[in-house]
Formats: C-alpha cells, sequence, structure tokens
C-alpha cells in the first residue's frame, strides 16, 4: 500500500479543525508533548512501516522547503 | 561463603613449560588451529573443534578467570550449544532459571512479558549465571579432552603471515617462543591485541551515558525475574535494572549522568544509598562494582587471512538484551564445523567466509538491537525524550504503546540470508525457514524414553542431518550424514504433536540441518538429488 495524498475526508476542514483545536490553549511544550503522541496513536493505527516511511520523508520535505523559503525571504 | 571459595579455588591456573618453548625456527611446532583468548567464546569453540578431533592450542596471557559477574545472562541458545559441548546440565543447575521481564514506569507495572510461553522445550529462555562459573564449567570440560591444550600465561606479542600459515610469538613467565599455526582464531575480547597486530579498526559508536553495575549479595524473596524501570522513584529520571543470579547475588544497574564522575561514583560509600533507596534497606553487601559506558562497534571484516576473529574481538554491544556473550557463544558454533570440514579437506577454504557474512549481519542486527534499546533508555533530543515519554504514558492504556516500550531486547538466535542455504521451493506455512535455527520439541524413544530433538540432533553426531517426517519409506540418506526420523516404523513418537507442527509436517517433509543446529534447506518431498545438491550447497562445494 502507498501512502494515500488524495483527499480522504468527506469534510477537510473538520479534520483540520480538530487537530487546531486540540492544540488551543496549551503551551508549546504541551502542544510538542501532544504531537508526539497523536503522531505515534496515528502511527500505529496505520500499521504499515512503507506508509509511514513515505509519510516521514513528505513531510520532511515540507518542512526543509519551508525552512529554506523562509531563510530566502529574510535575506 | 564456602561456594565463593570454591569458586576462587577453581579460577586459579598454573603456567606450564610446554615442550614446544624449547623449539624455535624451522623446527619451531606446527598447529592446526590456535584458539587465543579462554574466556566463554575461546574455550567454548576449542571443546567444540575438540569434540570434532582436531587438535587445538589455547592459549590465554592471564593464569586465572575474571573477577566479577560481566556476562550473567545465557540463552537458550546457548544452553543449546553447551549441551552439545557437554557442559549444559551443570550451567542449568547453578543458573537461575528465567523467562518473564517486568517493565516499570515510576512506581507502577506497565507491563510484562514472557520469552518463553510455550512447553515443550528442553532449555527455558534464559539462565542466569555469574560468567566465572560459566568459565570454570568450560575449563573443566577442557581438562577431560586430550585434544586441547590450554596454555595459561601464554601471551601473543607477534603475528606473521606466511604462505600456509601463521607465525605466532608468544611471551611467558621463561621468555618468548614461536609456534606455526594453520589457522588462528582470535577470541581474545573488545581490546583485542590480535585486532590490532592486523591492523583492522573497530569503528562505532561510543554512548555518552554512563551506567553503574554492582552485584550485591542479598537475601530477598523478589521473584526470579527481571525487573527494569524507567524514572523510578529510588533513581528519579533515570533507568535501573535488577535481575537474580546463583548464590543470592542480585545483579543491579544503574543509570547515570553523563557528566557523573566516574571514580567518585564508583566508591561504595556513593553507591550505597541509591541501592538502599532502591532496596528499602541497608542488609546487603557489595560483591562487584563497575562502571562503564557502552560502545556499539564491530570490524568490517571477520576474517583478516588466516585469522578469524569471534566473540567482543570482534564486535559489542551495549549489554541491555544480552547479545555480547551470547552472540559471541553463536560465533564459536558457526566457525567450529566449519573450521574442522577446512582441515579435514571436506569443504575449501572459502566455506570461512560464510562464517564472516552470517556473523556479521548477525553483529549488525545486535548492535541495530541494543542502539535502539540504549537510545529509548537515554535520549538524546529533547524530541527524543518527548516521543519517548509519550510512547511510556500511552503504554499504560494501550497494547501498542506497550510492545514499543523498550527496556532492552533480548537476544534470540539470527536467521541467516547465507550463500549456504538452498532457498524454499516447495510451499511453507510455517516451520525454521532456511538459515534459521532448528527448534526444539519433546519427542519420545522408539524404546519409550523421553527426549527432546535438540538431544537426538547431539545423539546424532552434531553433523549435518535429515529432520524426516515419515511417511512409510525413509529417504535416502548420504553417507556421513545424521538421521532423526519422526513417525514411521521405528521413528521418533511425537506424542504432543509439537514437533510436527512447529515443523509445519506433512507426511514426506525433510529438513537438512547444519552441523550447528541451523536449517540448510527442507523439502516436502526428499529427493536424493536435491538433498545432494542442498548438502554441497551447505558445505560450500558449488
Amino acid at each position: 500500500m502507498a501512502l494515500s495524498t488524495n483527499s480522504n475526508f468527506a469534510k477537510p476542514d473538520d479534520a483540520f479543525r480538530a487537530v487546531v483545536e486540540a492544540h488551543r490553549g496549551l503551551t508549546e511544550a504541551q502542544s510538542a508533548d501532544l504531537d508526539a503522541a497523536l503522531v505515534l496513536v496515528l502511527a500505529n493505527h496505520i500499521g504499515d512501516i512503507d506508509v509511514l516511511r513515505e509519510a516521514i520523508a513528505l513531510a520532511k520535505r515540507q518542512m526543509l522547503d519551508a525552512s529554506q523559503q523562509q531563510q530566502q525571504q529574510q535575506q | 561463603m564456602a561456594d565463593a571459595q570454591t569458586a576462587q579455588a577453581r579460577t586459579q591456573f598454573g603456567y606450564r613449560r610446554h615442550p614446544d618453548q624449547d623449539r624455535s625456527g624451522a623446527a619451531m611446532a606446527e598447529h592446526p588451529v590456535v584458539v587465543v583468548g579462554a574466556g566463554p567464546v575461546g574455550l567454548s569453540l576449542a571443546i567444540d573443534l575438540a569434540q570434532r578431533g582436531q587438535r587445538v592450542v589455547l592459549l590465554d596471557d592471564a593464569d586465572r578467570i575474571g573477577e566479577g559477574s560481566r556476562a550473567i545472562c545465557f540463552s537458550k541458545r546457548s544452553l543449546e550449544f553447551w549441551d552439545r559441548l557437554g557442559v549444559g546440565d551443570r550451567m542449568v543447575d547453578k543458573g537461575v532459571v528465567w523467562s518473564v521481564g517486568k517493565i516499570f514506569h515510576g512506581a507502577s507495572q506497565l507491563y510484562q512479558f514472557n520469552l518463553l510461553p510455550e512447553e515443550g522445550h528442553k532449555r527455558p529462555a534464559f539462565i542466569n549465571l555469574q560468567q566465572f562459573y560459566a568459565e570454570a564449567y568450560l575449563v573443566d570440560r577442557v581438562e577431560q579432552l586430550p585434544e586441547i591444550d590450554l596454555r595459561w600465561r601464554n601471551k601473543v606479542i607477534a603475528l606473521e603471515s606466511r604462505n600456509d600459515g601463521l607465525a605466532l610469538t608468544i611471551a611467558t613467565p621463561d621468555g618468548s617462543y614461536q609456534v606455526h599455526a594453520a589457522f588462528v582464531v582470535a577470541c581474545d575480547g573488545a581490546r583485542s591485541s590480535l585486532r590490532q597486530m592486523v591492523g583492522a579498526d573497530f569503528a562505532g559508536q561510543v554512548f555518552e551515558d554512563q551506567f553503574l553495575i554492582a552485584d550485591v549479595k542479598m537475601t530477598a524473596a523478589f521473584p526470579t525475574e527481571r525487573w527494569f524501570w524507567f524514572d523510578p522513584p529510588f533513581h528519579a529520571g533515570r533507568s535501573a535494572l535488577l535481575h537474580k543470579q546463583p548464590d543470592d547475588i542480585w545483579r543491579i544497574d544503574l543509570q547515570l549522568n553523563p557528566d557523573a564522575d566516574p571514580v567518585a561514583e564508583k566508591r561504595p560509600e556513593n553507591v550505597r544509598p541509591r541501592i538502599e533507596r532502591m532496596l528499602g534497606h541497608d542488609k546487603f553487601e557489595f560483591e562487584w562494582i563497575s562502571l562503564y559506558k557502552f560502545q556499539c562497534r564491530r570490524m568490517a571484516k571477520f576474517i583478516h587471512g588466516r585469522v578469524m576473529f569471534a566473540g567482543d574481538s570482534a564486535h559489542q554491544v551495549s549489554p541491555f538484551g544480552a547479545r555480547g556473550a551470547n552472540s559471541g557463544l553463536e560465533d564459536a558454533e558457526n566457525l567450529a564445523w566449519k573450521l574442522d570440514r577446512v582441515l579435514r579437506g571436506l569443504s575449501p577454504e572459502g566455506l570461512l567466509e560464510s562464517y564472516h557474512v552470517e556473523r556479521s549481519a548477525a553483529a549488525d542486527e545486535n548492535i541495530r538491537e541494543s542502539t535502539r534499546s540504549t537510545d529509548f533508555m537515554a535520549p538524546v533530543t529533547r524530541q527524543e525524550a518527548r516521543l519517548r515519554q509519550a510512547v511510556l504514558s500511552l503504554a499504560r492504556d494501550t497494547e501498542f504503546g506497550k510492545r514499543m516500550v523498550n527496556g532492552g531486547r533480548l537476544s534470540v538466535p539470527s536467521v541467516y540470508d547465507t550463500p549456504l542455504s538452498t532457498g524454499d521451493g516447495d510451499s511453507w506455512r510455517g516451520g525454521p525457514r532456511p538459515g534459521a535455527s532448528m527448534l526444539d520439541a519433546p519427542v519420545t524413544e522408539p524404546g519409550g524414553g523421553s527426549s527432546y530433538l535438540t538431544d537426538v540432533f547431539i545423539k546424532q553426531g552434531t553433523r549435518f542431518t535429515l529432520l524426516e517426517f515419515c511417511n512409510g519409506a525413509a529417504a535416502d540418506v548420504p553417507e556421513g550424514v545424521g538421521s532423526i526420523r519422526v513417525g514411521g516404523e521405528n521413528g521418533l513418537v511425537d506424542a504432543q504433536g509439537l514437533a510436527g507442527k512447529r515443523y509445519d509436517a506433512e507426511p514426506g517433509t525433510t529438513y537438512l540441518l547444519r552441523p550447528d543446529g541451523y536449517v540448510a534447506a527442507r523439502f516436502r518431498k526428499a529427493q536424493r538429488p536435491a538433498i545432494d545438491a542442498a548438502l554441497a550447497r551447505a558445505s560450500g562445494v558449488n
């Protein structure tokens, strides 16, 4: 099974809001703790190491691109 | 104290001058195999070779067995190997048998695991036994074997390659002498001087966290289980381990800060309060205290010309997982039969290369597992610590969280991807695949006596052996190959059906076992040409 990047939620906004609202009112440290637990729970639910690795690669690429753009804007 | 004194007496050995020392130059003594280092690995290797009929010179630079408990956990696989060497019963009789481990977080238990939850195995998952007992029993066995020439206070100081082997220069209290060896096996430990003599590197990872090991003597009613704590009340923020050994000795392992002062931390007056907090009392005495940092590393090549490296000289891991001594013993059982065949001219020297292939892959696996455990115990970054905390918290309520908690993954035999294996041509739903080690199961001898497959394998001579689940006609067994028949006329009786189940057997199912008990090939219907081909492949003749 490959990582699905199609839109899988009937109401994507609901999913995004659910994650955002989970972080409301938390300190940065608490948010990081929440994310760590959430990632592990979801990773286990997926239960497929190849899909997990693909997901990590995608997320890491986004993160690096974003930080590169930020650096360019600052220059 | 009587026990300790007996152990003490058994561990002192005298240097004796050997006639080889009066020979030099062209007249130097020639030996087929010289094993350097009389620790558990060197002793076991020498015994295995001797039982196969090889003469072995075994050198050790000391004249006594080392102090302290050092390795304490010996695996089922190691016990099965020691059974073949004739020392299994002594080890198990003295050792503390265990199979259950418990993991605690703070004051409460997170989960427990059983390393051998099923019945019908001769040997338990593990025994705990001080390394000096294991070594003493092995030395006793060595002394029964005239093929082994064990020389204490013989230190190899130089190694010179010759066309047909090596010349070793050996220092003794009477000065130095030389011998010639066709093959040398270096079992001389993590600080191997032979490794330096061949100029090999030993690269890997050093962990910054320090660990304190204390063996304490006390009478306590704790069960014989492996207890591991994350962040216990008595040692906040760090990890701790408690494990029972024979003679009322308990192994305690405490993680310290990376910046802890090793000299100060080791002082009994500083160790004592920590242990008192852990045990809740002060009724114990110290047997041994040691402070260490881990290294995980291995040699790039386990074979340098005709020098082979086995045990800690070739690879080092962190201790959480009992992968040090046990993997060294697996090295020994892997190498012994191959070296024997090469020395007899039954297999080409190229067979030895499979020792490197199989055991270096096993070392990689052991290093990976023990590195993961160590990283889990001592997270490197803040985010790593956060992820670990999440796992520990999730483990309270979820099954998957419990399974992610890593307090050490204990040694199991490696499965080899090896040129010696013949790949499966038939279809299998289970059973050990080629490259995996044989599984034990209870069987009844035709005469009615109860036995185990591992014992029957030994009775068959610990050589290439066909394990056959009969359907009437017996397989055509090649000459020199042992035969174990389950079922059929005069076959072993699989009364509980466990042998059949563990080997996914149907009538006619046949496994070809190597002399180290690993599966070389398996067939649903064994035909002689296929058996011969698999045998040739597993012997390095192809």
